[in-house]
């Protein structure tokens, strides 16, 4: 025979601040643990989102990132001229050598940036699908004109279209902004990488990145390129590259976040513990009536879990609601594998608010269950007897 | 105080809830502290700046070097008494998830330049007469084991290759702000290593200045010197450079503020709800209080001082718990916060907090009780 | 402390009205009471004749709708809050039927509670807690909590708590409602003698008529008004 729920419903909102007082705690575990994911998933996704498993990067062997890898202007011919690459409609192998500078801008704020400017080719926009100009047009090669990404323009003081931004001493136009749909080329500026190496003193591309015609062409290709002495070269999935490049952080950012919640949610269940050994201690004749009426002891001790797993899930649900405000919300770090900007968005999902929930039940149960079981173990005569 | 025994006394009535509640303020409390390190452990470097150094770069990044013909003319500069240079290596041990900061630095000024690295005499001897040396932090040499004389093997991101130091030198921190987890070895050695394009090339120049007013115009001047050069420079205070640095980082120190603030607050409403139903548990005795002359003002205070004595506690032991947790175990969460550390601010702070957090945790049911109808409380439970 | 003519108790045209769900229930009617320094007297009627509420009043623990009370050269009205308290520690030992020790603190904390508010020394008090145990015969019980004591030995710690800061007069709402009449023979006997050797007024509310016996002076209350 089971107690029913109206009665923990009314329980609950007879006590109405208390109720709202442990579930708003409650909530709040869940809010943290929920942010501290959506930080962690939107650094990693804008990141592994970058890279494309039909492409392959190829720096220099030793290197962890493109700006610390060196791939000289011979070695990059020879590497755009192998058989594995896919071709473009006009039969050129669909390949790009990139020059990457870091180069030391404002904020809008004031604060320095170190923002990654990218030299490129025709090419490189094909490369990347999920590329797209959304605003004015593509800088035209050989001219001092450079197209930035949305979330640089957002960012960074000097980026809308039409101003004007000062690189390795010239006068550079923004003539488009391009949309790369949250990934790491959003906090980036582009322009013409043959102009760029004069300009910025560099005799040497920083990277090649080319489309496989076959995906199972990659082992092929790679152990051609790694062996060839004269390059000294590493190829690389071009989105493990950039996975690995997020590694580090996000794992840092989930493991503070786990730490941080785990220890939290502790000191959550102990406001549960005390607010239903209260509501038990409270209802102490309650519980005797039941018991008398003939209810049994699985039923008491269920009734009361049932109670404090609901007040608990309805503290999972409103931190959860409180998360949905900092979905999608711009934040930017310093991506430590190549000390460069990035800006990436908080990302909440759908199982990120699931498992919100649940933390917050498995929070209510656990801080449930010795007040129930003491209530269950009361004694009818004696519980009849209290005041 | 007379009073304190009764106060005492009210918390030992259930030692279950109080006990709950000092720990659960504890735990609030320990997160506090560890998350208020993690941002003071960043600005450990700022702390342990020295007014009267400045840094030169390259005007766009770190990424550009510097030619080293620039040393003689910054030497030349007026009120500049000292120069070093050297250029950030950026290598890992054995696998990259081990990163700790390495430098190659002009070794005959290194130690003249940087007071706070303390070496004894003979290992800087050691250090100086050997070109394969390197000298590292205490706490670096704790983490990985190394000893005098083992080989470090180090992998090059920026200069490829396996680079191979011996360890002549442990240094220590003169201040506990002082990085430890650094390697120092020879800029020579890694310049003659170099191909001949890429030698003579310095990434940071420190200059020591011979008074702090002289840093506007010792930067100023060496800047206009270069400005027009193909490698123009720019020159400020080590700590506004190292500003620059953590400001990169981003938000840190706001999400991590937004994380903690939300862990006081849940903390504290579960701790409010606790107080109010301690006080409304204890209606009819506080009315009985009430009869025997106790004024309204007394019992404000003596359920107002409850909270607090129940959240200070918890304060003082969540805070120590964290300092002494974190205080000599050279945790640096994989080479991201050396110096993590909880500073005596931080447990002021904390405590502070916790004050708070019992004083308004205390408000409610302390006015509640002191506005308590004696004649009425009295009725409802008799 | 009393009145030129020695009247410690002053109720003039004193009305309570209470308000359960908005209705009015009126509780005292006109009541007009003097009571003498020295007077042991005893208040008797039925369940809901407003008995407790008129003790109330006198105690200061409770204000009249409309009326004045005077006890002990104060008009209880005209006191601020705070006022009101000092002069409760000051004037007033209230004994309750149930006791209401605070189970918290031993018998000794207990009887201290009321010297707490005086700037008597911790010596000084703990020779009065001790001198009031005695008089109730309760040295041995110091200290025990409450729930170690029986129904009789809590109240005469209770009434040790009402007389060890020698208030100017005892009130007692029901003493011996809770116990047995072999206890409530000798709490009685014990309100008797605080009556005769240290001449404290009393007021004692009570419905069983054997109680009522022991006092100088009875009057009944019943719906409201004051029959003596």
């Amino acid at each position: 025979m089971a107690i029913p729920l109206a009665y923990n419903l009314r329980n609950l909102s007879a006590r109405k601040v208390s109720t709202v007082l442990t579930a708003l705690g409650i909530g709040l575990v869940s809010w943290v643990f929920i942010f501290t994911l959506a930080l962690a998933g939107g650094f990693q996704s804008a990141l592994q989102a970058t890279g494309s498993p039909t492409n392959a990067i190829v720096i220099r062997n030793g290197s962890t990132a493109e700006l610390t890898s060196i791939v000289a202007r011979d070695a990059a011919a020879s590497i755009e001229s192998q058989p594995e690459i896919a071709r473009a409609p006009d039969g050129t192998p669909l390949a790009t050598h990139e020059l990457v500078v870091l180069w030391n801008l404002k904020r809008k704020n004031g604060t320095p940036a170190n923002v990654v400017v990218r030299g490129v080719t025709a090419k490189s926009v094909a490369l990347r699908p999920k590329i797209h100009l959304v605003e004015g047009r593509m800088f035209r090669p050989g001219l001092e004109e450079v197209v930035v990404g949305k979330l640089a323009q957002a960012r960074i003081a000097h980026c809308a279209l039409g101003d004007r931004i000062k690189l390795a001493g010239r006068q550079w136009s923004i003539v488009g902004v391009f949309d790369a749909q949250g990934t790491a080329f959003d906090s980036e500026i582009w322009g013409d990488v043959e102009l760029f190496m004069p300009v910025f003193d560099r005799p040497v591309y920083q990277s090649v990145t080319l489309r496989l015609d076959e995906p199972s062409h990659f082992g092929a290709l790679r152990k051609r390129l790694e062996a060839d002495p004269r390059m000294s070269v590493q190829v690389k999935h071009e989105d493990e590259f950039y996975a690995a490049q997020s590694a580090t952080l996000a794992a840092l950012l989930r493991g503070l976040g786990l730490f941080v919640t785990l220890v939290m949610a502790l000191g959550a269940i102990f406001g549960a513990l005390n607010t239903m050994y209260a509501a038990v201690g409270s209802r102490t004749k309650e519980i005797g009536t039941l018991l008398a009426l003939g209810f049994s002891r699985g039923s008491i001790l269920t009734s009361f879990l049932i109670e404090s797993v609901l007040l608990a899930t309805l503290g999972g649900l409103l931190g959860s609601l409180m998360t949905l405000p900092v979905n999608g919300i711009t934040t930017s770090t310093m991506n430590f594998a190549s000390f460069s900007e990035i800006a990436f968005r908080f990302q909440v999902t759908p199982s990120m608010l699931l498992s919100g929930m649940i933390f917050a039940a498995v929070m209510g149960a656990l801080g449930g269950f010795f007040p129930s079981r003491k209530a269950a173990r009361r004694v009818i005569v004696e519980a009849l007897r209290e005041a | 105080m007379k009073y304190l025994r009764l106060i005492v006394a009210n918390l030992l009535r259930s030692k279950r809830r109080t006990f709950l509640t000092v720990f659960s303020i504890a735990i609030a409390l320990f997160l506090f502290c560890t998350l208020r390190t993690v941002i003071t452990s960043f600005e450990a470097s700022l702390r342990a700046s020295k007014a009267t150094r400045l840094v030169v770069r390259h005007a766009a990044s770190l990424v550009f070097p510097l030619p080293l013909a620039y040393r003689e003319r910054l030497a030349q500069v007026p009120g500049v008494t000292g120069i070093s240079y050297g250029n950030w290596f950026g290598g890992y041990y054995q696998d990259p998830k081990n990163q700790f900061a390495q430098f190659a630095m002009d070794v005959p000024t290194l130690l003249d330049l940087f007071p706070e690295v303390v070496l004894p005499t003979a290992q800087a001897e050691a250090f100086r007469s050997e070109r394969t040396a390197c000298i590292i932090g205490g706490a670096l040499a704790r983490k990985y084991g190394w000893k005098l004389g083992d080989q470090v093997p180090i992998i090059g991101t920026i200069f490829p290759g396996e680079w191979r130091f011996v360890v002549r030198g442990i240094y220590t921190g003169q201040t506990k702000d002082v990085d430890e987890n650094t390697l120092f070895f020879h800029w020579d050695y890694l310049n003659e290593s170099l191909p001949e394009g890429r030698r003579n090339f310095v990434g940071i120049y420190w200059l020591r200045i011979a008074s702090p007013d002289l840093a506007a115009s010792v930067s100023g001047r060496v800047d206009a010197i270069f400005e027009n050069s193909p490698q123009p420079t720019k020159t400020e205070t080590e700590k506004a450079f190292q500003a620059g640095f953590i400001s990169m980082i981003g938000n840190v120190q706001l999400l991590l503020t937004i994380i903690g603030s939300a862990i006081v607050f849940a903390i504290m409403l579960v701790t409010i709800n606790t107080m109010m139903m301690a006080a409304r548990e204890r209606t009819r005795e506080i009315a009985v209080l009430k009869t025997l002359g106790f004024s309204d003002g007394l019992i404000l205070r003596l359920v107002g001082g409850e909270a607090l004595f129940l959240s200070l506690l918890g304060g003082a032991l969540g805070c120590g718990l964290a300092a002494l947790v974190f205080r000599e175990s050279d945790f640096t969460a994989g080479g991201f916060f050396p110096n993590f550390r909880v500073l005596p601010e931080t447990v002021l702070l904390g405590l502070l907090l916790a004050a708070i957090m019992g004083f308004l945790s205390g408000v409610a049911p302390a006015v509640q009780a002191a506005r308590l109808e004696i004649a009425s409380a009295l009725r409802k439970v008799a | 402390m009393a009145s030129e003519n020695g009247t410690l108790i002053h109720l003039r045209d004193v009305h309570k009205v209470y308000y359960r769900d908005r209705i009015e229930v009126p509780v005292l009617q006109g009541i007009n009471l003097d009571v003498h320094e020295g007077e042991f007297l005893a208040l008797m009627g039925p369940s809901g004749s407003g008995k407790s509420t008129l003790l109330n009043l006198i105690a200061g623990i409770d204000a009249p709708t409309k009326g004045e009370v005077r006890v002990a050269g104060e008009s209880l009205g005209t006191l601020k809050p705070s006022r009101l308290a000092a002069w409760r520690a000051r004037h007033i030992g209230f004994i309750f039927q149930l006791y209401n020790l605070i189970p918290v603190l031993t018998a000794y904390q207990n009887v201290e509670l009321p010297l707490l508010l005086t700037r008597l020394s911790s010596r000084e008090r703990k020779k009065r807690v001790l001198f009031a145990l005695g008089l109730v015969g309760l040295e041995g019980r110091a200290k025990h909590f409450p729930r170690q004591l029986s129904g009789g030995e809590e109240q005469r710690v209770a009434i040790a708590r009402a007389i060890v800061a020698d208030p100017t007069l005892l009130v007692a709402d029901e003493p011996t409602g809770d116990l047995d009449a072999k206890n409530a023979a000798e709490i009685l006997t014990l309100l008797k003698r605080l009556n005769e050797e240290l001449k404290k007024t009393v007021l004692m509310v009570t419905h069983d008529p054997h109680a009522a016996e022991r006092a100088h002076l009875i009057y009944h209350l019943d719906k409201g008004v004051l029959q003596s």
